[in-house]
């Protein structure tokens, strides 16, 4: 029989790409005792007893919704801000402009862990430690320099005449953005949002720093689950699934323009 | 209505973009700016439109100064070379959209764009995407826009330079029929000759930077005031030779005698440039008085009716249009024959000295 090679191949890599993703979820549906005493590839014991302590627990479901209140307020602002810079990368030239943009771009090129400690101190003094608004301004630093760049690259496609066309036509520069200029660009203010929801949603050394117990996110709630009769391996392996969660739901809809974004604009 | 340009200047960064021009267009004109490519045709728009700055100059409309009023409080429409269009809405809502910014009611807006719709022949596709159409259907798109309005000013920037050659003469019929409708100024930039003939109306000629003559087309055409602009109203360009006279007698190029005309008899001794357009250059002796040049043929190209013979005069090159289809061996000499009555007269710095005898009698 002669062997197909590239489906091999392809289901060999699948195969790969799965067995962490199944493994997780093949824990989060066992009991502790199975995960710890046994080897099974599928849960003996069914339980979704894991899953119900995450959504009745307050200090786990209260991690994700910290998460999501502070990644949703890093997207709007990050993109408020990033709209109109980079409208006026893309049709402006000023003194400088080059530089400032490339300077934007290397605040990425540091980790997160460098700001860290200069965050921390700040927002303590200021009384900014431990609120949702804390996390999202420390990650506008990273999410800020990206979405402008991509929205850049979407902006710079739309011909300068259309914007030129809408005043003579009569628009206001505030009316021609929304009405006008936006929908034109959609597809990379989605591709930016996506870009910056997720960089927020898997960031944990920030989100760890800044946080103690009202805003606590659900990365840091999951690496401070060691207690005195040891680490709650099903509960943990639950609330691993359903940090996955989110991130492919905003996949999902984002899908169709994420390839369109990666054709037209630069990313 | 009127448009003064007064004495406008534009210098980018240290560089002369627009010399010193003074130009008014009157009420219900068509005016077509005619020039090569970077002669300065969309940056004179861009400053009438307002979206350029002169920088020194002003500009004034209907008697006021409107130097540096915004573009949104002017009393213009604007169609680009490229189809501008706003892709996002319907071609409905695209015509409609400057008069939904002027709260008309719903009703006339409505009835405006129906009509505009039915001139440019879009009544089928108001439902469409502009992107969605061919690029002649965008561009009438744009047009209607344009035209629905009802601004004093109209400016076109080559609008149908980017067409294929059916759908520019079809559009091109259409441009006359908008302006008589509209009975705005009309602007028109085009680097073509052909077209500012058939637009009829004023046209000013451009040369890099500067309004070389200004007049109603054809008395432009045929009363040239230098040699720039009757070469750039001539397609193909102009061709020139040397004219020289010496003690009353006439020479051409490197030798050739010729008999002086009335006109010519006035000339004073010196050197001069005769200029003569291709169309007037003939295969054939048709008059008696007609001079012969011996040309090298370097090029034919055949239209179907009519012949483009490239070749060259001693150090000059010139390509004459014939009636016709010539079937001559490239490289070798032909005969070329010219009635004198067509030769412009140019003096040494390119100003008009003698016009053609015949542009006199049409």
């Amino acid at each position: 029989m002669k062997i197909n090679t590239s489906a091999l191949v392809m289901i060999l890599y699948i195969l790969f790409l799965m067995l962490p993703i199944y493994w997780l979820i093949n824990m989060s549906l066992k009991t502790n005792q199975e995960i710890l005493n046994t080897f099974s590839l599928w849960p003996n014991e069914l339980t979704f007893d894991n899953y119900i302590v995450i959504f009745t627990d307050p200090s786990w479901y209260g991690g994700y919704l910290n998460s999501i209140t502070y990644v949703v307020m890093n997207t709007v602002i990050s993109l408020s801000v990033a709209l109109p810079a980079a409208y006026a990368f893309s049709r402006y030239r000023f003194m400088g402009d080059k530089h400032l943009f490339f300077w934007l771009l290397t605040n990425r090129m540091a980790p997160p862990a460098v700001f860290a400690l200069p965050f921390f101190q700040l927002y303590s003094s200021v009384g900014l430690f431990d609120t949702h608004i804390a996390v999202a301004l420390a990650h506008t630093l990273f999410n800020v320099p990206l979405a402008v760049w991509i929205l850049e690259g979407f902006m710079r496609s739309v011909p300068k005449e259309i914007d030129e066309t809408a005043y003579i036509d009569g628009y206001g520069f505030f009316t021609f953005f929304r009405k006008i200029f936006m929908p034109l660009i959609a597809s990379g203010i989605g591709v930016a949002a996506f870009f910056c929801f997720m960089f927020s949603w898997v960031e944990l050394l920030l989100s760890r720093t800044l946080t103690s117990v009202d805003a606590k996110s659900i990365a840091a709630t999951m690496t401070r689950t060691v207690s005195a009769s040891g680490l709650d391996w099903g509960v943990l392996a639950a609330a691993g699934v359903l940090t996955i969660v989110p991130g492919a739901l905003v996949i999902y809809f984002v899908r169709n323009h994420i390839a369109k974004g990666f054709a037209l604009g630069r990313v | 209505m009127s448009l003064e340009l007064a004495n406008i200047e534009l210098k980018v960064e240290g560089q002369q973009h627009i010399y010193q021009t003074s130009l008014t267009l009157e009420n219900a004109t068509m005016n077509v700016l005619l020039g090569p490519t970077l002669s300065g045709k969309t940056t004179f728009m861009r400053l009438m439109a307002g979206l350029d700055k002169p920088s020194s100059g002003r500009i004034i409309w209907n008697g006021e100064d409107v130097t540096g009023r915004r573009v949104q409080n002017r009393d213009i429409a604007m169609v680009y070379q490229q189809f501008i269009n706003y892709p996002s809405l319907s071609v409905y809502e695209n015509i409609a959209s400057p008069l939904r910014l002027l709260n008309i009611a719903e009703k006339e807006i409505d009835n405006e764009v129906k009509n505009a719709a039915e001139l440019m022949k879009l009544s089928n596709f108001l439902n469409r995407k502009p992107l969605e159409l061919s690029g002649g259907q965008q561009q009438r798109c744009a047009l209607a826009r344009a035209l629905v309005k009802g601004s004093g000013l109209v400016l076109l920037d080559e609008p149908l330079a980017n067409l294929d050659y059916k759908l520019r003469e079809e559009l091109r019929a259409e441009i006359p029929k908008i302006f008589a409708r509209s009975g705005s100024i009309f602007v028109y930039a085009t680097t073509e000759p052909e077209e500012a003939l058939l637009l009829g109306g004023n046209t000013a000629t451009l040369s890099k930077g500067r309004i070389t003559q200004y007049g109603k087309t054809p008395s432009v055409y045929r009363h040239p005031i230098n040699a720039t602009t009757a070469n750039i109203f001539s397609d193909p360009p102009m061709n020139f030779t040397r004219l020289q006279k010496r003690n009353g007698k006439i020479t051409l190029g490197n030798g050739l005698q010729l008999l002086p005309t009335n006109e010519m008899s006035n000339l004073s001794n010196g050197d001069y440039i005769a200029g003569f357009r291709p169309n007037h250059l003939e295969l054939t002796r048709s008059s008696e008085q007609a001079i012969e040049f011996k040309a090298t043929l370097n090029i034919t190209e055949i239209t179907g009716s009519e012949t483009y013979l490239h070749m060259q005069h001693e150090e000059q090159s010139w390509v004459g249009l014939m009636h016709g289809i010539h079937d001559l061996k490239l490289g070798e000499q032909v005969s070329v024959f010219l009635d004198p009555s067509h030769i412009y007269t140019f003096g040494h710095e390119g100003d008009l000295v003698l016009t053609a005898p015949y542009s006199e009698r049409a």
